[in-house]
């Protein structure tokens, strides 16, 4: 963790070398500490915890809003008005920017961990290579093994290790970007880190997110893990190959995805057995195309893909 | 665990805002969270102490205004609040709405010296 703030940067690495920090600020800041470290009226109250006791189950996150009381006579009311996200928001707009400059595509693939995302790229790449470039960022807290199963399909991969992060940000992808070379007109394809949280909040300047569920799972991660399901474009629905073997029941997954994003297009498929693999080039195919259309993208994948 | 990016997020925000308004001491952020945004607050408040700690915002009050979830219902048009994305239109039963309201997290305002 970085000892200036505690954030994460400190230990986020790409391709195993230090990422510089995002602390950009030139401008020295001066600061005083508060005068008396118990100011009665700034007490932090904890915030309930309601326990629903029928169901056993906990909600955080209930307390009150706080109500606006500016205090002593030196103090002032400053309006800021920013979203929370806009550092990271004005970074992947960089991105955007640079990747609809360079006609490259991006979908930023996000999942639980096992879910089969780095199988289905290694699927992917297979039926697309030669056709035209691609590359791959992958994002893991530790190791470059997807990385490495990445290059030995014969495409550029860079590593991101997040080190205790739990999310690739738009900051990290910016400086992968600068650090890889990606040819003009090419698919990149964003591993980011298995968690079903996290990534779904974070723009990282991509086309799309996919979210890949696998039939290993509960039909229910859409209702438990709403805010990726939300947030995605396309639901790959991933180890088809299995369900004889398993009780998951692929229409009420199918609908409890529809509950939170009605109509979100769901593709059926296995990955390690090829099958549905063709609609999914077909989506990006076609989404390609949507992009090229609407402005600046790829006429020459799309031409390809086609 | 991304409250800590959006903590240290909240920070740079507020750092930014003591260069332009020229300010040394935050009392009291508030913050504007709506009700499906994907944040604990909890832990949001726990990483802000840790973020803030020898910083322009140390010991600062975070105080949270929470913003309901609204939505539209595209099926019938009805306007109703929403606790969760998977909520069904309570006049027509569908599942297809649109959320207008309560989906995202801002720094509002600053108590500042």
């Amino acid at each position: 963790m970085c000892t200036t703030c505690g954030c994460g940067i400190g230990q986020t690495r790409i391709n195993g070398q230090s990422m510089p920090s995002r602390h950009r600020s030139n401008t020295r800041l001066r600061y005083r500490p508060m005068q008396s470290a118990h100011d009665p009226a700034h007490e932090q109250a904890a915030a309930p915890v309601t326990a629903d006791h029928t169901t056993d189950t906990l909600h955080f996150g209930t307390g009150i809003a706080g109500t606006h009381a500016p205090g002593m006579s030196q103090s002032r009311m400053v309006k800021i008005e920013r979203d929370i996200l806009t550092k990271n928001n004005q970074f992947a707009a960089e991105n955007r920017r640079y990747l609809a400059e360079h006609c490259i595509f991006a979908l930023n693939l996000v999942s639980s961990p096992g879910s089969g995302k780095t199988t289905v790229l290694v699927k992917t790449i297979e039926m697309l290579r030669g056709r035209f470039p691609i590359a791959v960022i992958e994002g893991d807290q530790q190791t470059d093994h997807d990385a490495a199963r990445i290059r030995a399909t014969g495409v550029p991969a860079l590593q991101i290790n997040t080190g205790k992060g739990c999310h690739l940000d738009a900051h990290m992808i910016g400086q992968a970007l600068q650090q890889m070379p990606i040819r003009d007109n090419s698919l990149l394809f964003i591993e980011n880190v298995g968690n079903l949280v996290c990534p779904s909040g974070f723009d990282l300047g991509e086309a799309h997110k996919v979210v890949i569920l696998s039939a290993t799972e509960g039909e229910d991660k859409p209702l438990k893990y709403p805010d990726m399901f939300h947030a995605a474009d396309l639901m790959l629905l991933n180890k088809c190959d299995l369900l004889p073997h398993l009780t998951f029941d692929v229409d009420l997954a199918i609908s409890y995805a529809h509950r939170i994003h009605p109509g979100l297009p769901v593709l059926q498929i296995s990955a390690t057995l090829g099958s549905g693999m063709q609609a999914w080039i077909d989506w990006i195919s076609a989404e390609c195309h949507r992009a090229a259309a609407a402005s600046q993208l790829p006429q020459h994948i799309d031409s390809t893909l086609g | 665990m991304h409250e800590l990016s959006l903590a240290e997020s909240i920070l740079q925000l507020i750092e930014d805002a003591a260069v332009e308004q020229q300010f040394t001491q935050v009392k009291t952020v508030w913050l504007e969270i709506g009700q499906l945004a994907c944040v604990e607050q909890e832990s949001l408040r726990f990483f802000f102490t840790v973020v803030t700690e020898d910083s322009i915002a140390r010991q600062a009050k975070l105080e949270i205004i929470d913003i309901a979830g609204q939505a539209m219902c595209d099926q019938c048009h009805q306007v109703m609040m929403i606790a969760t994305y998977h909520q069904a239109c309570p006049q027509c039963g569908s599942y297809a709405l649109h959320v207008t309201q309560g989906d995202g997290m801002r720094i509002k305002e600053l108590e500042v010296e």
